[in-house]
C-alpha cells in the first residue's frame, strides 16, 4: 500500500502555510487519487501502536479492558492456587460458562436495540422444565422435547416483543412481568416433586458431558477456524483492492491470523490435555460465529444496529421497526431456552431453582463486561464470550480458594460496576472526540 | 428552462393534519411537476416540516388526497413513499450515529450478494457518489457521530440521491452548511431539475430560493398563502405573504434602515 503516510499524524502537522484554505488536507485530496485525509494506518508494529493510541484516545476501547481484566484475573488466581490454570479447571470453566453464555448472546441482541430483557433467567428455567417433563414424565422422544422447549423459548420471547413493539409497553416492565410469570409456569410444570432427573446419556445430558476424545478433533477444528479466518480476510481484501477501495495490508491479515492461531492452538492443546474437545464448546463457538455473521454481515443485523442508533431514523429509512423488535426478543427467548438446556445438562436435572438466583444478572453482566453498550447500537456477540469467561473464572477462582458466596457476589458486582463506568466514560469520550 | 410536464408528479388536495390540539395543516394544496423546483416557505412553525413528513409517510395525513402521477395514493409509512420514488432529507433525526457513512447512505436498501451485505460494492459506490457531489468527509468508514453537523447534512443529502428518486424533498438542507457547501447543494438542486426530477426545497433563505426555485409556495399558520412564479414576483411580495401583512417586521426594518441611509 502506497498511501500518504503523513496523514496518520494529521493532527500534529497542520499545514500552517495555507491559512486561507479551510481544510488544507481536504484541498490536497482533490488532486491525489487516494484521499489522504483517511486516517491511514502506518505499516509495521509502530503503525499498530499509533492506531491503538488513537483508538484509546477516541474512546474506542472495544474489548481491550476485558481482555486485560481477564489476564489480571488469571494471574491473580494462578498465583493464589496453581490449579487455576490446570487443563481440568479451564476445561470445567469453558463448559460451565456455555449455559450463561448462550443466554448472554441473546442479551447482546436486546442490548443492541438499547433495551433489556429481564425474563431470560425464568425463560431458561421454563424451557428446561418443559423439556424435562415432556421427555421424562411424558416419555416423548428427547429430541422432540428439546425442539418444543426451543420453540417455546422463541414464542415466549416473541410474545414479550409483541407487548413491547406493538402495544408500546416498556421492555423493562414487560420482561419483568415475564420473569415472574415464567418462574410460576416452571414451578407449575415441575409439579409437586419439583425435580426431574434427566437421562445423563440422553441428548440433553450429553450436551455438557460429551467429548470428541480424538486428539485430531481439537487440532482439526483449530486448523479449520484459522484457515477460514485467513481465507475470508485475504479474499475480502483482494476484492477490496480490485474494487479500488482501501484495504488492509497483508501484514495486518497475517498478524491477526497469527494471534488467532496462538489462541486456537493453545485452547486445542489444553483440551487435549484433559478429555478432548467438549461438544458444548463446539456448539457455543458455532452459535457465536453464526450470530456474529448475522449481526455484522446481513441486512437484518444492520437493521438491529440501526434501531440501536436511532429508532426514528430507522423508521424513516423504511425499516419495519416492529418486526425487528419482535424478532430480537424472539432471539433472546430462543437463546434463553438453549442456555436453559445447557444449564440443565450440567446438573443432569430440571429443578425448581433453575433460572433463578444470580443467573439473570450474570447473563446481563457478561454482555456488558464483554463490551456491549447499555445505550444500544454498540456490541458484538463475542462480548458475551469474553464477559462470561470473566464471570465464571472469578467464580471458579474463588471456589478454589473456598471463598464463600457473599464475597463472590460482591466481586462480580465490582467488576460489573467497573465495566458500566468504563462504558459510560467511553461514550462521553467518543462524543467529545467525535465533535472535535 | 426545462420542459415541465402537464400532470404533476405530486399533488396534494385539501391535506389536513392534526397533532392533538394543534391543527398543523389545514386544506393544503400543492403541485410539483417533473423538472420543477418548488420552494416551500413560511415562518417558524408554519407547518413546512409537517407537510414534508406527511408526503414522506412519517406522519400519515388526517384528511385530503395525495396524488402521484395523477392517481390518488395512500402513504402511511416511509416505505410507501420510498416505493413511489420519493426521497426526503429531513430537518432532524435522519441518520444513525453509531453506523458508518456507508451504512447510513444505504440504510434500508443495502446492496446484497447472496443475501449478505455487499460492503465492498456499497463502499465503492459511496465514494463515487461523494466524489461526484464534491462532499468532503475524512473517511466513509467512520461513524456519523464523528462528523460535523454540516457533514452530516451532506451525507443525508447524498443519501437522497442514491436511488434515482422522482421527487426529492429537502427540508432546510443548507441551514447548517458553509458557504461553499451551500453553493454545492444549490448546484445539486439545479442538476436534479436538469435531469427531470421534481424537487421540493424548504428554505428560510430568500436569496437561495430566488436562485434555484421555479415556484414559491407559501405556508402560513398551516394554510396555503399563495403560490408565486419566482421570475415575476418580487422578494417583498413573498415576504408579505409569509408574514401575512404588507406592514410587517421586515418592511418596517427595511423602511427604518432606508430612512437612515437617505438622511
Ligand atoms: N410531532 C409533533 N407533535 C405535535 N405537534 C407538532 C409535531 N410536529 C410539529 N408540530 C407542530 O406543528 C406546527 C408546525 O410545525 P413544523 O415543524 O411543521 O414547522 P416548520 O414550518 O417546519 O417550522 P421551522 O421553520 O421552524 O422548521 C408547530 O406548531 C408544531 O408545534
Ligand atoms: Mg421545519
Amino acid at each position: 500500500m502506497s498511501i500518504d503516510k503523513t496523514s496518520a499524524s494529521a493532527g500534529e502537522t497542520p499545514a500552517q502555510d495555507a491559512p486561507a484554505v479551510e481544510n488544507p488536507e481536504a484541498a490536497a485530496a482533490a488532486v491525489t487519487a487516494v484521499d489522504p485525509r483517511l486516517l491511514v494506518q502506518q505499516e509495521g508494529l509502530l503503525g499498530y501502536w499509533h492506531e491503538f493510541k488513537r483508538k484509546m484516545k477516541a474512546g474506542e476501547l472495544g474489548s481491550v479492558p476485558v481482555v486485560l481484566g481477564l489476564a489480571i484475573i488469571c494471574i491473580i488466581f494462578q498465583v493464589l492456587n496453581s490449579n487455576f490454570l490446570s487443563a481440568q479447571n479451564i476445561n470445567d470453566i469453558t463448559i460451565t460458562m456455555v449455559g450463561t453464555g448462550m443466554i448472554s448472546v441473546g442479551i447482546v441482541f436486546v442490548l443492541l436495540l438499547g433495551e433489556i430483557d429481564l425474563s431470560v433467567g425464568s425463560v431458561s428455567g421454563a424451557a428446561s422444565a418443559l423439556a424435562g417433563v415432556l421427555a421424562v414424565n411424558q416419555g416423548w422422544p428427547e429430541w422432540t422435547a428439546v425442539l418444543i422447549a426451543l420453540a417455546a423459548g422463541i414464542a415466549i420471547g416473541a410474545l414479550h416483543g409483541f407487548f413491547f413493539a406493538v402495544l408500546g409497553a416498556p421492555a423493562f416492565a414487560v420482561t419483568l412481568a415475564g420473569l415472574l410469570f415464567w418462574l410460576g409456569f416452571m414451578l407449575k410444570v415441575l409439579g409437586a416433586d419439583g425435580t426431574i432427573n434427566l437421562d445423563p446419556n440422553g441428548l440433553v445430558g450429553k450436551l455438557t458431558t460429551y467429548y470428541f476424545s480424538d486428539v485430531a478433533a481439537a487440532y482439526g477444528l483449530a486448523v479449520v477456524v484459522v484457515a477460514v479466518f485467513f481465507l475470508t480476510s485475504f479474499l475480502g481484501n483482494r476484492r477490496r483492492e480490485a474494487a479500488g477501495v482501501p484495504s488492509r495490508p497483508l501484514s495486518d491479515t497475517v498478524l491477526r491470523t497469527a494471534l488467532l492461531a496462538v489462541v486456537a492452538f493453545a485452547a486445542a492443546y489444553m483440551y487435549n490435555q484433559y478429555k478432548g474437545l467438549p461438544l458444548a464448546t463446539v456448539i457455543f463457538l458455532a452459535f457465536l460465529i453464526g450470530t456474529d455473521f448475522v449481526l455484522r454481515r446481513t441486512p437484518y443485523g444492520r437493521k438491529i444496529f440501526a434501531l440501536g442508533g436511532s429508532v426514528e431514523a430507522s423508521r424513516r429509512a423504511g425499516i419495519n421497526v416492529t418486526a425487528v423488535r419482535i424478532s430480537v426478543f424472539a432471539i433472546s427467548g430462543g437463546f434463553a431456552a438453549i442456555g436453559g438446556l445447557f444449564l440443565a445438562s450440567k446438573i443432569a436435572s430440571a429443578n425448581q431453582s433453575a433460572g433463578t438466583g444470580d443467573l439473570l444478572m450474570n447473563a446481563i453482566a457478561a454482555a456488558v463486561i464483554g463490551g456491549t453498550s447499555l445505550f444500544g447500537g454498540r456490541g458484538r456477540t463475542w462480548n458475551a464470550l469474553l464477559g462470561v469467561l470473566v464471570i465464571v473464572s472469578i467464580q471458579y477462582g474463588l471456589q478454589l480458594e473456598s471463598i464463600a458466596e457473599p464475597v463472590k457476589y460482591m466481586i462480580t458486582a465490582a467488576v460489573l460496576l467497573t465495566t458500566v463506568v468504563i462504558d459510560s466514560i467511553t461514550r462521553k469520550t467518543q462524543k467529545t472526540a467525535g465533535r472535535a | 428552462m426545462v420542459h415541465v410536464s402537464a400532470t404533476p408528479v405530486l399533488a396534494l388536495r385539501g391535506v389536513s393534519k392534526r397533532f392533538g390540539a394543534v391543527q398543523a395543516l389545514t386544506d393544503v394544496e400543492l403541485e410539483v411537476h417533473a423538472g420543477e423546483v418548488v420552494a416551500l416557505v413560511g415562518d417558524n412553525g408554519a407547518g413546512k416540516s409537517t407537510l414534508v413528513k406527511t408526503i414522506a409517510g412519517v406522519h400519515p395525513i388526517d384528511e385530503g388526497v395525495i396524488e402521484w402521477d395523477g392517481k390518488p395514493v395512500t402513504i402511511t409509512r416511509p416505505h410507501d413513499a420510498q416505493a413511489l420514488g420519493i426521497a426526503t432529507v429531513y430537518q432532524d433525526l435522519a441518520l444513525c450515529d453509531n453506523i458508518d457513512v456507508v451504512g447510513n447512505l444505504f440504510l434500508g436498501r443495502e446492496l446484497r450478494k447472496w443475501g449478505v451485505l455487499d460492503e465492498v460494492e456499497m463502499e465503492r459506490r459511496s465514494r463515487e457518489l461523494l466524489t461526484t457531489l464534491s462532499i468532503r468527509i475524512p473517511s466513509v468508514r467512520i461513524p456519523i457521530a464523528s462528523l460535523s453537523g454540516g457533514q452530516r447534512q451532506t451525507v443525508a443529502i447524498a443519501r437522497s440521491m442514491l436511488g434515482e428518486p422522482k421527487l426529492v424533498i429537502l427540508d432546510e438542507p443548507t441551514a447548517a452548511l458553509g458557504v461553499e457547501q451551500t453553493a454545492q447543494v444549490l448546484d445539486l438542486v439545479e442538476r436534479l431539475r436538469e435531469r427531470g426530477h421534481a424537487v421540493i426545497l424548504i428554505s428560510h433563505n430568500m436569496a437561495d430560493v430566488k436562485a434555484v426555485a421555479d415556484k414559491v409556495a407559501v405556508l402560513r399558520l398551516g394554510r396555503n398563502n399563495g403560490v408565486f412564479e419566482v421570475k415575476t414576483t418580487s422578494q417583498e411580495e413573498i415576504i408579505s405573504a409569509i408574514t401575512g401583512a404588507t406592514d410587517n417586521a421586515v418592511t418596517r426594518r427595511a423602511a427604518r434602515t432606508n430612512g437612515e441611509v437617505s438622511k
